[in-house]
């Protein structure tokens, strides 16, 4: 399966990229996806702070994801004031 | 009659606000706001980030929320994406109401809630430098007056 990977404000600086596509054999859980993309960026999304969008759409309970084929998943940290 | 856009070059708000008060003869009030690109602390440029999926669809909730709270004949709402620079129009919030009251309350809730809800990410550049914004406790703060 292949999905997409996007970050947003800072997380795009400490990811180094904008958005990244990734291929895995099988559908990835919240865990699984962290586990790819490396310690400090996992923590970095991982943070309380950090919502989640799937496919457009905001996620309660980032934990219970799941990231199937041609799915597009959006890091989220707080929104800047004004 | 709400419009609502986003936008990823420069506006004129003089001219957005004469279009849209034209189409509203029956309004008594039009109340409008308009936030520009702060000038001071050496800042250079000003970038918003938004993610299409999610920003103006939450912009367009938002205007709906307002038609619901308020009496409103028309809300016009734009906001920019992009580099910006000192001076530059950023958001334009305009509400038409029967009566003031309504327009100027709408605008205002709107103008709350587009800064500390709406799905922007802002950074700057001072000497070459561009470093992320952080949310405001302030922003936090307005939102809280409506309840």
């Amino acid at each position: 399966m292949k999905a997409k990977l996007v970050f947003l404000g800072r997380l795009e600086e400490q990811a180094g990229r904008s958005f990244e596509d990734i291929a895995a054999s099988a559908p990835l859980d919240w865990s699984a996806l962290l586990e790819r993309l490396g310690t400090e960026l996992a923590e970095a999304v991982g943070a309380e702070k950090v919502k989640v969008a799937l496919n457009g759409a905001l996620v309660a309970d980032k934990h219970g994801i799941i990231l199937n084929d041609g799915d597009e998943i959006a890091f989220l940290p707080p929104v800047s004031g004004g | 009659m709400s419009d609502v856009r986003l936008l990823t070059s420069a506006f004129d708000p003089a001219e957005e606000l004469c279009a849209f008060t034209a189409a509203l003869p029956m309004a008594g009030g039009v109340v409008s706001f308009l936030g520009q690109v702060r000038e001071g602390g050496g800042v250079e440029a000003l970038e918003l980030r938004h993610y299409d999926p999610l920003t103006l669809p939450a912009m367009r909730d938002l205007a709906g929320r307002v038609r619901l709270r308020w009496e409103l004949d028309g809300l016009l709402v734009i906001h920019r994406s992009g580099v910006l620079v000192p001076g530059e129009p950023i958001v334009l919030v305009a509400a038409a109401a029967r009566h003031r009251r309504d327009a100027f309350a709408a605008a205002d809730f709107a103008m709350d809630h587009l800064k500390s809800e709406s799905w922007f990410w802002k950074r700057e550049q001072v000497g070459g430098e561009w470093r992320w914004i952080e949310p405001r406790a302030q922003d936090i703060e307005d939102i809280g007056r409506w309840g």
